[in-house]
């Protein structure tokens, strides 16, 4: 099956005081792919999410939304769109952040409608439905008036997924969605972001959770270094021969 | 008995007019925050400015407004019209003047209270406005800003304080406030209690300060 690719990023170079973090990376995602991306810390995992959702700037490469170019490269230098256009292609994802980063003084309700009336002018009664459906699809529809404060990490890992989907994104980003979550609570997010998987959304998971990565993903990728070190189907990955590989799923599940 | 009779007359004409000037402390109060907390918060935006001249003109003039006598400050307002630009200083110009002063003085304070809030707050917080799409100013209106002011109350709460009790200086440029009113009677009767009854009428308005912004405070302890 020959999907669309939503994504596209062409040899991607970032620097942080004049050493390479990612170097040369190139990366396609087709429609309803869930792609993990697993590698040890430092391995450039999380600076890949944030260039790709334009946290961080990159120094080179293109990246490409939806056919919709983001940052080209033009003389050596990554140069990125206008204004309007970047604003525009932020629309088509999403990102969950390792610690959430809900807005406090806003009640869980306001959490997710607030960024559809205020960014897109959605209707409010439209954006309390979505809001309130997609509550109701995560189990907190009892919480709709609690404040972050008042919730569990679990719960507002929960709410901040649902945040992310209120605006209908096309690409959902998870950086390490469940690493600021004890174990008990890891569960209810992973179960969550396996039913987005199973309706088919498109998704790019940062994570740490091998056993998780290779149950859900449709592709995997090892990052080294900063480096694509493989990137297959989860049993190509996880039983790859490759000695650094092996050794790193390993050490984890020992 | 004499003294006594003579203190009860004394306090009972005293006393109204105490209040009535008792006014112009409050003006003074309310005019100056009302103008110079808007004007910190956009001080405070200079001082953070990218731009290295914005930024370091803000600087100076912190330093130099928290770092020389609001009397004297009072002074310099006050005369500046006329050794500037040659204008006959007016009698209405008096008032004005005194509110002037207070306002660029307070400024000064509030814009780095305004700073330390704004720079306390998370990067995490802008990040998540920010690929959710919200704008430079809808993220500083809506995330941000309130978010500073729950911070920022418990030593703005410090500043009104003080600014109860800088009123006083109005007496500089011959503002009748309150406690010049005090100083007259005190120097007329020869007698230290009219100044007790305005140490009084401080700390009353004082005790109202706090006690507002303790409510305040806690109207917004409804998150974290």
């Amino acid at each position: 099956m020959a999907g669309k690719d939503l994504l596209v990023i062409n040899h991607l170079r970032k620097c942080f005081d004049g050493q390479e973090i990612l170097k040369d990376i190139s990366l396609n995602v087709q429609e309803g792919e869930v792609v993990s991306i697993i590698g040890p810390s430092g391995s450039g995992k999380s600076t890949l999410l944030r260039c790709a959702t334009m946290l961080e700037t990159m120094d080179g490469g293109e990246l490409i939304y939806m056919g919709e170019t983001a940052a080209k490269e033009a003389d050596g230098q990554c140069v990125y769109a206008q204004k309007a256009d970047l604003k525009r292609i932020r629309h088509h994802f999403g990102l969950v952040f390792q610690n959430f980063n809900l807005f406090p003084h806003y009640s869980v309700l306001k959490n997710i409608m607030d960024a559809p009336m205020t960014v897109d002018k959605v209707p409010k009664k439209e954006a309390q439905e979505r809001a309130l459906g997609l509550l109701e699809q995560f189990g907190l529809a009892d919480k709709r008036d609690a404040y972050p404060c008042q919730l569990s990490g679990g719960q507002q890992q929960r709410v901040s997924i649902a945040r992310a989907l209120a605006l209908q994104p096309k690409i959902l980003f998870f950086d390490e969605p469940t690493s600021a979550l004890d174990p008990e609570l890891t569960g209810e997010v992973l179960k969550v972001i396996k039913e987005l998987a199973k309706e088919k959304m498109t998704m790019i998971i940062v994570t740490h959770e091998m056993q998780f990565a290779r149950e859900i993903s449709d592709r995997v990728i090892f990052l080294e270094h900063g480096d694509i070190l493989a990137q297959g189907s989860a049993d190509e990955v996880f039983n790859s021969d490759n000695t650094r590989i092996r050794d790193f799923i390993g050490k984890l599940n020992s | 008995m004499q003294g006594l009779l003579d203190f009860g007359n004394n306090f009972i004409t005293m006393l109204p007019q105490m209040v009535e000037k008792f006014g112009v402390t409050v003006s003074i109060f309310f005019l100056t925050l009302i103008f110079s907390l808007p004007l910190g918060l956009l001080l405070s935006f200079g001082r953070m400015a990218k731009n290295w001249l914005v930024r370091t003109l803000s600087k100076v003039y912190i330093s130099v407004m928290r770092g020389t006598p609001l009397m004297l400050q009072l002074v310099v307002v006050y005369f500046a019209p006329y050794y500037i630009f040659r204008i006959k200083i007016s009698n209405n110009w008096r008032f004005s003047a005194v509110i002037l002063a207070f306002v660029l003085n307070y400024a000064a304070y509030f814009a780095e209270i305004y700073r330390g809030g704004i720079e306390s707050m998370p990067v995490g917080q802008y990040e998540a406005a920010k690929v959710l799409g919200y704008t430079k100013l809808q993220t500083f209106v809506k995330i941000i800003l309130p978010q500073v002011i729950k911070r920022i109350l418990p030593p703005i709460t410090n500043e009104m304080i003080t600014l109860v009790k800088d009123t006083s200086l109005a007496f500089v440029l011959a503002q009748v406030e309150m406690f010049t009113l005090a100083k007259q009677f005190a120097a007329a009767q020869a007698s230290v209690m009219p100044l007790m009854v305005a140490g009084v009428f401080y700390y009353i308005f004082n005790l109202l300060v706090a006690s507002v912004m303790e409510y305040v405070e806690k109207k917004l302890n409804y998150y974290r």
